[in-house]
């Protein structure tokens, strides 16, 4: 405790007495923090964080008291920015980058009575709830989607590393493109870098060159839709609408929507039933859901999608059901069988269609 | 013809891969040929790129956004200059201490305008020429004006360095601080010409990259183009055409990488990525293994500070 800068020590001493009389005095608003990683902008993952911290808001009004702090860096400095949010008496803290895990976990420790909830992590304490959305759903979708467009058969999918929730990624927009087209196939250039647009740019305008008629990107960047608006090559977006980047080329986009979760969460602490949790929500919980689509998708793959969204909603489709082949050729899902969670958290196989390496 | 198509959609994305690295590699090449190393490319290209944005969402148009980031490039230089050759400062720190500012001072600068849509620069800028050929039309649609104007400063540059007087006394000045001024020559007049070029090269730099190449705005976005800048000025050992070869390469690599990956050949893209510093450590060994080579390459004062005597 010596060794704290005094900042935080007379804020943690002003915090104190406030944690203390929330459970008597139900007026007291509950404090709810949210670290971002990257700036707030006009689109992207922090941008759809942000848009549940403000749903959050003005649902609970004067239950609750926001704030939050981007442009985080993963990391050491994150540890700080955490530590000095629950020292401010924040009373839910939500972490929304896998690089925030042990920084949250760490302070968690050290403020038992602050509740935490890390996004795309999977380390859990008492006080350390964990979340995130099955983003592949979204890219079975969008695959659909790009399958019916694609003229020549070849999707191009720009992607930075090949961790699984990538490589689910692409799996799942295969078979969904699969739906519309048997004999689909997708190129896959990995750029290394999850924050580059130059790089972006590149991989967009080879994908382009080698005869790709529709892009994906799952990198940082809305560079992809622009190339694919400039070029005129279809697009579809991730993370947010990005139609604005491509108003007449972006089809549709996989959006992650946080509202209801955030709502939820801080309803629980505000009744005292919150508990640590891992939740991974679909399109069945609305944390995934597809942009309007763009004019030019004919009414009849509007359709479609509107009945494959229905039916993963309801659990009555799953994306990764058998019978899948793997670029080897072996039988990577067993004909009429789904893949368990934990099977889809550890993928590190293409299914066969896929040009590119693991 | 679909590999003819194919070999020139290669060569028009090579070219416009290296085209920001050649106005940051040009600028950074004539500031170390007058004996300034200006580590702060990255920060001085940030600011350009934030600063060229800003100024073509206000004004709405490119030529006073271009103007703009290379103004802006130019007053980090100036700042640079003021303490490295005015104030004496150790030239590697505070190179370093002025990207560590243009990264803060951009992200600030480009707050309002973080992840605005935005379309490029037009490539159709060439009134007059006709697109007949489907090839022809493909590079002409490719290849904005920025990318021309990089190569024309390249022959601007290497001309200037090599056929002029000007650049007769840059070099001198970069050799022998001392000696030059012995024979009259204002060497920090020189040397903070030189290392206002190269800010205001590295900000044309930036903006290539926000107006042109990717157009928006996004904290980083240079994402290390500046320091492959500087590796490559050695890399050339301080000539222009070798710069320029180096710039294609480099982008040639990136772009045949991510050709071959989509053929559904595979590389080693961490291997790839760091060609362009084993090059330069390569060529630095490589010159300062042998006295010879290294007069005949490195600028003798690159780095050290300068006093006038009187």
């Amino acid at each position: 405790m010596t060794n704290l800068p005094r900042r935080t020590v007379l804020a943690g001493a002003l915090a104190a007495p406030a944690l203390m009389t929330r459970a008597a005095d139900a007026a007291a608003p509950l404090k709810v923090g949210f670290v971002y990683v990257a700036p707030i902008g006009k689109a992207g993952w922090t941008y759809q964080h942000e848009q549940g911290r403000l749903a959050l808001q003005a649902k609970l009004g004067d239950k609750v008291k926001t704030s939050y702090v981007a442009n985080v860096s993963e990391g050491a400095d994150s540890e700080r920015v955490i530590r000095q949010m629950a020292s401010d008496g924040n009373g839910l803290i939500f972490t929304t980058s896998f690089g925030f895990m042990n920084p949250t976990i760490k302070v968690a420790e050290a403020f038992p009575k602050v509740k935490f909830e890390h996004c795309t992590g999977y380390k859990r304490r008492v006080n350390v709830a964990t979340y995130s959305a099955r983003f592949y759903e979204g890219r079975f979708l969008a695959g659909l989607v790009a399958g019916h467009m694609s003229k020549k058969g070849v999707i191009g999918y720009v992607a930075a590393f090949p961790i699984p929730e990538v490589v689910q990624g692409i799996n799942a927009t295969l078979l969904g493109a699969r739906r519309a087209n048997p004999n689909i196939k997708i190129k896959v250039v990995w750029t290394s870098a999850w924050f580059d647009p130059g790089k972006d740019r590149e991989a967009a305008d080879t994908l382009i060159s080698q005869g790709a008629d529709v892009l994906m990107n799952h990198t940082d960047s809305p560079t992809t839709v622009q190339v694919g608006e400039e070029k005129g090559v279809w697009t579809t977006g991730y993370d947010s609408d990005m139609s604005p980047y491509g108003p007449k080329t972006c089809l549709t986009s996989t959006m992650m929507i946080w509202d209801q979760y955030y709502i939820k969460r801080a309803g629980m602490v505000l009744d005292g039933t919150w508990k640590s949790t891992d939740t991974w929500g679909g399109v069945d919980s609305g944390m995934i859901k597809m942009a309007p689509l763009n004019k030019a998708v004919p009414a009849a793959v509007a359709k479609e999608l509107e009945i494959a969204t229905n039916a993963i909603a309801a659990g009555r489709y799953k994306p990764f059901v058998g019978p899948v082949v793997n670029q080897a050729g072996k039988i990577a899902i067993a004909a009429g069988q789904a893949l368990t969670d934990q099977q889809i958290l550890s993928m590190n196989w293409f299914a066969q269609g896929v040009e590119g390496k693991l | 013809m679909a590999d003819l198509v194919l070999i020139l959609s290669i060569l028009v994305a090579t070219m416009r891969a290296a085209t920001p690295l050649l106005f940051a590699g040009l600028g950074e090449l004539v500031a170390e040929r007058s004996g300034v190393l200006n580590l702060g490319v990255e920060g001085m290209m940030l600011v350009g790129a934030a600063v060229g944005f800003a100024a073509h969402a206000v004004t709405g148009s490119f030529v006073l956004g271009l103007l703009a980031a290379i103004l802006a490039g130019a007053v980090m230089a100036a700042l640079f200059a003021l303490l490295t050759l005015r104030l004496l400062a150790n030239q590697v720190a505070t190179g370093l201490a002025l990207t560590i500012f243009g990264v803060g001072l951009s992200a600030l600068i480009g707050l309002p305008w973080a992840g605005v849509p935005a379309t490029g620069l037009p490539a159709a800028l060439w009134p007059g020429l006709a697109h007949d050929s489907p090839a022809l039309q493909q590079v002409l649609l490719l290849l904005d004006p920025l990318v021309w104007l990089a190569f024309a400063a390249v022959v601007a540059v290497d001309r200037f360095l090599r056929r002029s007087r000007a650049g007769l006394t840059l070099r001198a000045v970069g050799e022998s601080a001392e000696v030059a001024h012995a024979l009259g020559t204002k060497v920090l007049r020189i040397r903070f010409l030189a290392v206002l070029f190269g800010g205001a090269m590295a900000g044309l730099a930036g903006a290539d990259l926000s107006l042109a190449y990717t157009p928006m705005w996004v904290e980083n976005m240079t994402a290390g183009r500046g320091w492959i800048a500087l590796a490559l000025v050695v890399f050339s050992t301080w000539k222009p055409w070798w710069l320029t070869a180096g710039a294609l390469l480099f982008g040639f690599v990136t772009i045949a990488q991510f050709q071959a990956e989509a053929f559904g050949l595979s590389f080693s893209p961490d291997l790839l990525a760091t060609l362009p510093y084993l090059a330069t450590i390569v060529v630095l060994v490589l010159i300062s293994r042998d006295a010879t080579r290294l007069r005949l390459a490195a600028p003798a004062a690159l780095g050290k500070p300068f006093r006038p005597s009187d």
